[in-house]
């Protein structure tokens, strides 16, 4: 068995990101793993038992800063890493396709994707590249399990959750629910550093990155400005009934 | 030149969300069409047919449509809509499934949860948790984009209906299996269209149920929890409120013991009227709030719940 888990370095969320004077670009401070790609990392780990081995295979798209992720991957428990090298950052569908790519050669039984990356919040990526393939999907993962040759997989929809039953291969992106990472230990870290990365190019994989969708502008959204401090209950009640109207 | 809207709906009337994605596809100026996927949904495709703005109905109804799988969803997406130039549905989760696994089987690019359509293909949409708003131009032939319906009004009923055409489904994709699903039974209103929306954080602990029903009971409100609260499993993961769970745009939203993370402002920032109770003067939420009140949770909101006399006003 083998799960291939796609890894993309985003901005750290907690810094909050500003507009280049210019306009033209957003600076982040792009240190971080997406954090569902980590929780999909982790579940490809718990999908590994002794009665079902898995090889772990992490691949990022990125340059050579990108290896930070692969590495991070590494030390958690994964097998060996791609990156497959790129300047630009590609569209959802280039991604999908660069996956496609790795995929003829890899042979994976189960991808793994996180719902979306933090930052531009597309998630779009992991459909794009179950259609691609011809592969079922399950989204917004939840719960993971085996069960017989199928992989069970619990999904966050609006107001509840929905199981479905996939074959594989097959295609899962995680939510954040779906578990919580661990801790990497320093010998592991260590280890990792001996651990295989592979590096392709685009031209290699035989893709030619199309910018589809460009952008045209970026603005701060209008930011709501604090109001007052109600010193009570009844106060409050009274502004909200006189002032804001939205009480009877 | 025509416009697809796929319908999302309950088995018998549309969703709010799909009512206003109508509204959003009136900006090409063209024939909007309709899609109704499911089982047994002639009652939804008749619910689309009498709402202004909609040219035509399109409806595929078929046994293993009932509940809907990503791979046959998109199968319909791409069989119909490969004749569209534009396909746009609301942002949540069955059309972010379905909507991105048919674009890359149409080799076109996809926008994500666009919120002002400033021309055909010319589109709005927050980026970096709704801190930073992007206009893009997609420069594909066919137009794929989820809309966030609480940006657009909702379109209104159409004094004729409109034409109803079935077309056949495409033969079942057998790539996963649908097993279950576990909807919270719930008597309150849809987190997503409720007019009022009370949420608690972490710090409401134990009592996160019994503090928050009976103010929401006495609002009408929908009940919604911060991340913190999820994970601490007072609240169902579905009510998350935030840039990774339900953005919402409530006339009233009430925060209760929430700190006001950036990942929780981004789903609510687009409310009317926010309202903070929070112990702590200096919570961030108290930056975004019209109305704050610092106090204790424990003994503010009963006091609310007993101060609330008549209902919201509408
Ligand atoms: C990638 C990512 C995505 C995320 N997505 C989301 C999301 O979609 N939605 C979301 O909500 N969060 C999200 N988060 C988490 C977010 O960063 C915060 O951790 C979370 O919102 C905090 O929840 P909280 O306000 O309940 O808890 P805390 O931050 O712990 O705040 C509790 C608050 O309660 C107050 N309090 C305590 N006791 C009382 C009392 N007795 N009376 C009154 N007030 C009291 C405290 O002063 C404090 O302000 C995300 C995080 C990451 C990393
Ligand atoms: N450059 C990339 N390299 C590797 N994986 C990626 C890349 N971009 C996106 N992904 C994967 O696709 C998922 C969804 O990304 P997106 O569709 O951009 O929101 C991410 O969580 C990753 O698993």
């Amino acid at each position: 068995m083998k799960i291939l888990v796609a890894l993309k370095r985003v901005p750290d969320y907690s810094v909050p990101a500003r507009i280049t004077p210019d306009g033209s670009d957003i600076e982040a401070n792009k240190i971080a793993i997406n954090p569902f790609d980590e929780i999909a990392v982790e579940a490809a780990l718990r999908l590994s038992t002794p009665q079902r081995p898995a090889e772990i295979v992490v691949v990022s798209i990125g340059n050579l800063a990108s290896q930070e992720v692969l590495r991070h991957a590494l030390a958690m428990g994964a097998d060996r890493a791609i990156r497959v090298e790129t300047e630009n950052s590609l569209e959802p569908l280039d991604v999908a396709k660069v996956l496609k790519a790795v995929a003829g050669w890899e042979q994976p039984d189960l991808w793994l994707l996180g719902k979306q990356a933090v930052g531009a919040d597309a998630g779009q990526t992991g459909q794009m590249l179950a259609g691609l393939l011809g592969i079922g999907q399950a989204t917004f993962v939840s719960a993971l399990e085996w069960q017989g040759n199928e992989l069970i997989a619990r999904r966050e929809v609006e107001g509840g959750t929905e199981t479905l039953a996939l074959k594989l291969p097959a295609l899962v992106t995680t939510d954040l629910q779906l578990n919580t990472p661990r801790y990497i230990k320093l010998p592991n870290l260590i280890a990792a550093k001996r651990k295989p990365i592979e590096t392709l190019t685009l031209a290699e994989l035989g893709i030619t990155p199309r910018q589809r969708i460009q952008r045209i502008k970026l603005e701060n959204a209008p930011a709501r400005t604090a109001g007052i401090k109600v010193s009570s209950v009844p106060e409050l009640l009274e502004k909200l009934r006189t002032d804001a109207k939205v009480l009877s | 030149m025509t416009v697809l809207v796929w319908a999302e709906h309950n088995g018998i009337s549309l969703k709010k969300s799909t009512r206003q994605t109508i509204s959003a596809a009136q900006a090409w100026n063209e024939p909007v069409h309709v899609l109704v996927v499911g089982h047994q949904v002639s009652a939804v495709a008749q619910d689309a047919a009498t709402l202004a703005g909609v040219a035509e109905v399109i409806q595929v109804d078929a046994p293993h449509l009932a509940h809907v799988l990503a791979e046959d969803l998109a199968a319909c997406l791409v069989e119909i809509g490969k004749d569209y130039q534009v396909i746009l549905a609301n942002h949540a989760p069955y059309a972010r499934n379905a909507l991105a696994r048919a674009a890359a089987l149409l080799d076109v690019g996809m926008v994500s949860d666009v919120i002002h359509i400033e021309a055909p293909a010319i589109y709005t949409h927050p980026v970096f948790a709704g801190s930073i708003l992007e206009t893009v131009v997609n420069t594909d032939a066919i137009q794929i984009l989820t809309v966030r319906g609480s940006a657009f009004s909702e379109t209104a009923p159409a004094p004729v209906a409109h034409k109803i055409t079935e077309r056949n489904a495409p033969k079942p994709q057998g790539l996963s299996r649908w097993i279950r699903e576990d909807v919270h039974a719930s008597d309150r209103p849809e987190l997503t269209s409720a007019r009022v929306v009370v949420a608690g954080g972490r710090a409401l602990g134990e009592q996160f149920n019994t503090l928050l029903q009976p103010l929401a009971g006495k609002l009408g409100a929908a009940i919604g929890a911060s991340r913190s609260a999820v994970d601490a499993g007072l609240a169902a993961n579905d009510i998350q409120v935030g840039q990774t769970g339900i953005v919402i745009a409530p006339d009233l939203y009430i925060a209760i013991g929430i700190s006001g993370a950036i990942q929780h402002v981004a789903g609510i920032k687009d409310s009317k009227v926010i309202v903070a109770i929070n112990n702590d003067p200096d919570a961030p939420i108290f930056q975004i709030a019209d109305y704050g009140l610092v106090g204790d949770l424990f003994t503010l909101v009963p006091e609310l719940v007993a101060g609330i006399t008549g209902a919201t006003s509408h």
